[in-house]
């Protein structure tokens, strides 16, 4: 037998290095490859292709980029929660080795980075590409083809950062990745490599799409809509966009360097030469607190949309809502040192920080009072979205209570990096941010699908994802009291953390089977659907339940004149009361230009993924390739001119007509 | 139903049989020191008043829940139209602050006065973590240890941490909370015994693969047994060389050892020396961390 040329089983060695060919992640590769083996000869035999390509991956239309961040979020979703359930097992027992010590070290860290960038945030941005558009009056976002480079930035990062589960091995120093953990003299691998190019990729997307939304908001809102009459949660996406807009940059810059120091031989953060490690972690929480909000403030957004619709209530308070989301914005990027009270910054600073975060729970309990007091007065129907709401306020006040204990500075040198801190943010993040979304998604799935999700399996997977939430993380404060810190992967005997551990490890297969149930909810959903025919089936309050479901590309026939808060509420209750209605009259209606579709935002995606893969080996030929590919599709989208198609007022009438929408 | 119903007694009884063979009684909250209990004393502060409000956000919202259902027959006034009201819009601001500075002001206070070290020759202890050891080194004794501490009791003992590894943190929970151990920084911090006694300390920042192994055990003791302790090392040990110490910047973990002197260049000058120098390269070659 010949021998191998050299070059082959050096690249086995890199690719599959020993580390990674372990079961659980051979498994993973069958299973994926196999997955997508199935999916593309699914395609080709329903010749499917050519629809898959027009109809969603060269679209630029919002409403389809929303659903399918909605799709990468739930996808997502799953593995971030296999990686949970994983972790839990793992800590069920003491000196249980279900998985040994780097294996751990990689799940924990691909845990978080995966919920909060690769789960957290397309799910936000798949409600804000869904919602704000058609709650502030308007066609489309403001740049819609920047708007799918951003989508397809994201669905590649996410991809590259999944690849190194199974190429190469995955990043092993937490989320937040701390230098001198993740320098080369001691993390050699291309883990960190993955960590850093994919998320300085989806970073990109993330800041465009914020710039994206703040300009939407500011230029294209319908006319009447003045500031204060806007609704909530397109405040929220405002105040959001404003912060993704000053927080990325220092991420940016400071995963950039980290990325030098691995790959350039520079010591930004390394030690050789003078490098201060301490900078990263200011660099990085400058933006890490800001992300907080950033994740946090739809879900606000959405839950003010919910509790009023839900409560067939104004919403209490208006402008105290909007001035404490506002003020929460600004705060929040006065707090970041209290992530490192411990770092020695002396009393003058930690006691201006510990003071700053007690300060940024006073706008955050106004929003509460005022939830509370919208149900005052109201009637309240349960449904799947407001039960969602209704679970996140003694879990949101008693982890935003938690969270003002660790304020206290003092106490935060007992909590810090402890199972207290972890319960902590866990407890806000679920209970918030992802209660909130996953209300979000309940609430406006039939303006996306035309039709409900199931009520019926919607609240099983409730009442099991809420009701597992208490005993996974509950027993977590008592535990960072009992001295067990976080990302160990295992403890010894007689510690007497077991107990604990064992019921938040059964908390949290409950969650994972809510989640389940959560899937075939939606499955289900789908092959069972009743189409609702009114674009109305919560009996809404906002401009985006008076247009059809799903909204026709255009979104609005005639684009109406908004001068309540509540304008479609309002209209309606002129209707009942035998006004006309202001909806679109077929001789209002004129030709709309529609962007057309496009497949640069895909490409360039697609080349970004294959010059980052170069730059994860510093295989600089194919990172050159890749920014090779990034310049070709630019200059072939230079050279693009016509970007519109013209929608005739007649083909506007015709599918108006057929959608029931004229002559009422 | 019903049955289901009967069985929670058990199944609470079952809990508490559970939480009470949970062995040691939790560090946090049975500080042995005077750093430990003021911390305490703050978390009991904040937590009481967090607590209050806690209950009086979940009555109010318990209300509303059960009194506003959409049910037929629900006597409740319904409003629709309610949009605010400017009094309590403001009072939402105003109480909260008010309660905030219940737990500000002493926050101000104590993180001032446990800035300071209590004494004007404390004990000190150069500690610097590795990976994954704790070497502890006692200037004024001479002598260093691994992964042990003896510390006199009834006085304060000033920690100065540094790495020359990954970041650490050092934190003996029944005593006091943590500080960072980072490399290219020396950070102080102060802990006290109120008397003798034995304590476990672990780092809360992760380093690494053996990070879980970063245990260190922290033995308080009389002064006079303290000095003891320190002579017999000195008499006893080996001394610690250069040698000695890049093994134990080697990537593994170690027992417990005793040495009897140390070179002299190892701290706080390895922190800095290090890092000026770029004599980094000593913990490079050949050490694949996380193979």
């Amino acid at each position: 037998m010949p021998a191998l040329p050299s070059f082959v089983p050096y690249l086995i060695h890199t690719l599959f290095p020993p580390w990674v060919r372990r079961p659980t992640e051979i498994g993973a590769e069958i299973m994926m490859t196999a997955a997508g083996a199935f999916i593309v000869y699914w395609l080709l035999k329903n010749k499917k292709l050519q629809w898959l390509w027009n109809e969603w991956l060269t679209t630029v239309d919002h409403k389809k980029i929303g659903i399918m961040y909605l799709v990468a979020a739930i996808i997502m979703l799953g593995r971030g929660g296999l990686d949970a359930l994983m972790l839990r097992t793992n800590l069920a027992m003491p000196t249980l080795h279900f998985i040994n010590a780097s294996e751990y070290n990689e799940v924990f860290t691909t845990h978080g980075t995966i919920m909060v960038f690769f789960m957290a945030m397309p799910l936000i941005f798949a409600l804000f590409n869904v919602v704000v558009p058609l709650q502030i009056g308007s066609r489309d976002v403001a740049f819609p083809r920047l708007n799918a480079i951003s989508f397809w930035l994201f669905a590649f990062a996410a991809a590259l950062f999944n690849l190194s589960f199974v190429v190469g091995g995955s990043p092993n120093a937490g989320w937040t990745a701390y230098p001198p953990l993740t320098e080369l003299a001691f993390n050699h691998t291309v883990g960190e490599n993955y960590y850093f190019v994919s998320l300085l990729m989806t970073g990109i997307g993330t800041t465009i799409t914020g710039i994206n939304f703040l300009v939407t908001i500011l230029r294209m809102r319908a006319p009447g809509m003045t500031f204060m009459k806007m609704p909530l949660f397109t405040w929220a996406t405002l105040n959001t966009s404003v912060l993704i807009l000053f927080a990325f940059p220092p991420l940016t810059i400071a995963l950039l360097e980290s990325l030098l120091d691995r790959v350039a031989g520079t010591t930004f953060f390394g030690l050789a030469h003078g490098g201060m490690p301490m900078m990263y972690v200011n660099l990085f929480w400058l933006f890490g607190h800001p992300e907080v909000y950033i994740l946090v403030l739809p879900a606000f957004g959405v839950f003010s949309e919910v509790v009023s619709t839900f409560s067939r209530k104004k919403l209490f308070g208006y402008p105290s809502m909007v001035l404490s989301m506002t003020a929460i914005m600004v705060l929040a990027y006065g707090t970041w040192v209290h992530h490192f009270f411990t770092m020695g910054a002396g009393p003058a600073v930690n006691v201006f920080f510990g003071l700053s975060t007690m300060l940024i729970a006073i706008p955050t309990g106004v929003k509460v009072f005022n939830w509370i007091l919208t149900m005052w007065g109201g009637r309240l129907t349960f449904t799947t979205p407001m039960l969602y709401f209704l679970a996140m306020i003694p879990t949101f006040v008693i982890g935003g209570a938690t969270g003002v204990m660790l304020g206290a500075v003092p106490a935060d040198y007992q909590f810090h990096n402890s199972y207290f801190l972890v319960a902590h943010f866990h407890e806000v993040l679920i209970g918030g941010t992802v209660f909130g979304l996953l209300a979000g998604v309940y609430y406006w799935w039939p303006k996306m699908f035309g039709y409900k999700l199931n009520d019926h399996q919607g609240k099983w997977s409730f009442w099991l994802f809420a009701g597992g939430f208490w005993p996974t993380f509950i027993p977590q404060y008592w535990l960072g009291l009992e001295g067990m810190t976080r990302r160990m992967y295992t403890y010894p005997f007689g510690m007497g953390w077991h107990t604990l551990n064992v019921i938040s490890t059964i908390g949290g297969l409950i969650m994972g089977a809510g989640f389940l149930v959560m899937v075939s909810n939606v499955l289900r959903s789908r092959l069972h659907r009743e189409v609702d025919a009114t674009g109305d089936p919560w009996d809404g309050r906002t401009l985006e339940w008076s247009i059809p479901s799903p909204a026709p590309e255009y979104n609005f026939a005639v684009i109406p004149t908004v001068d309540e808060r509540d304008w479609w509420w309002e209209e309606k209750q002129r209707r009942q009361s035998g006004e006309k209605p202001a909806g679109p009259r077929p001789e209002d209606i004129r030709a709309i230009a529609i962007p057309k579709n496009t497949p640069v935002p895909i490409l360039l995606g697609a080349a970004f993924f294959v010059g980052a893969f170069g730059l994860v080996f510093t295989w600089w030929p194919i990172a050159l390739m890749g920014l090779a590919g990034v310049f070709g599709v630019l200059i072939y989208s230079w050279f693009q001119y016509d970007h519109y198609r013209i929608l005739s007022a007649g083909e506007i009438r015709e599918t108006e007509e057929l959608l029931g929408r004229l002559g009422a | 139903m019903r049955t289901w119903v009967r069985r929670i007694p058990l199944a609470l009884g079952l809990a508490a049989v559970l939480a009470g063979c949970g062995g040691p009684k939790a560090v946090v909250l049975n500080p042995a020191g005077p750093v430990g209990r003021v911390e305490l004393n703050l978390m009991d502060l904040a937590g009481i008043t967090m607590a209050v409000v806690i209950l009086f956000v979940l009555v109010l919202f318990t209300i509303a829940v059960v009194r506003f259902r959409d049910k037929k027959g629900n006597r409740a006034p319904y409003t629709p139209n309610v949009e605010g009201h400017k009094v309590l819009e403001v009072l939402w601001f105003i109480i909260p602050a008010l309660i905030l500075t219940i737990i500000a002001v002493p926050t101000v206070e104590e993180t001032y006065a446990l800035a300071q070290v209590p004494a004007k020759h404390p004990v000190v202890v150069d500690v610097t973590s590795l990976d994954w050891k704790w070497l502890f080194e006692y200037p004024g004794q001479k002598v260093a240890t691994v992964n042990y501490l003896v510390i006199p009791a009834g006085q304060p003992v000033l920690f100065k941490l540094t790495s020359d590894a990954p970041m650490n943190t050092f934190w003996v929970p029944q005593l006091g909370g943590m500080e960072y151990a980072m490399p290219g920084r020396v950070l102080p911090l102060w802990l006290e015994s109120y008397k003798p006694g034995t304590y476990w300390g672990h780092s809360g920042q992760f380093s690494g693969r053996e990070f879980e192994k970063m245990f260190f055990s922290v033995k308080a003791v009389a002064p006079a047994a303290f000095q003891a302790w320190a002579a017999h090392l000195r008499q006893t040990a080996h001394p610690m060389t250069v040698a000695d110490y890049h093994r134990l910047l080697q990537f593994t973990t170690v027992g417990d050892q005793s040495y009897s002197s140390y070179p002299a260049f190892t701290f706080p000058s390895v922190t800095h020396g290090f890092t000026l120098k770029g004599g980094m390269y000593l913990l490079m070659h050949n050490n694949p961390a996380h193979d």
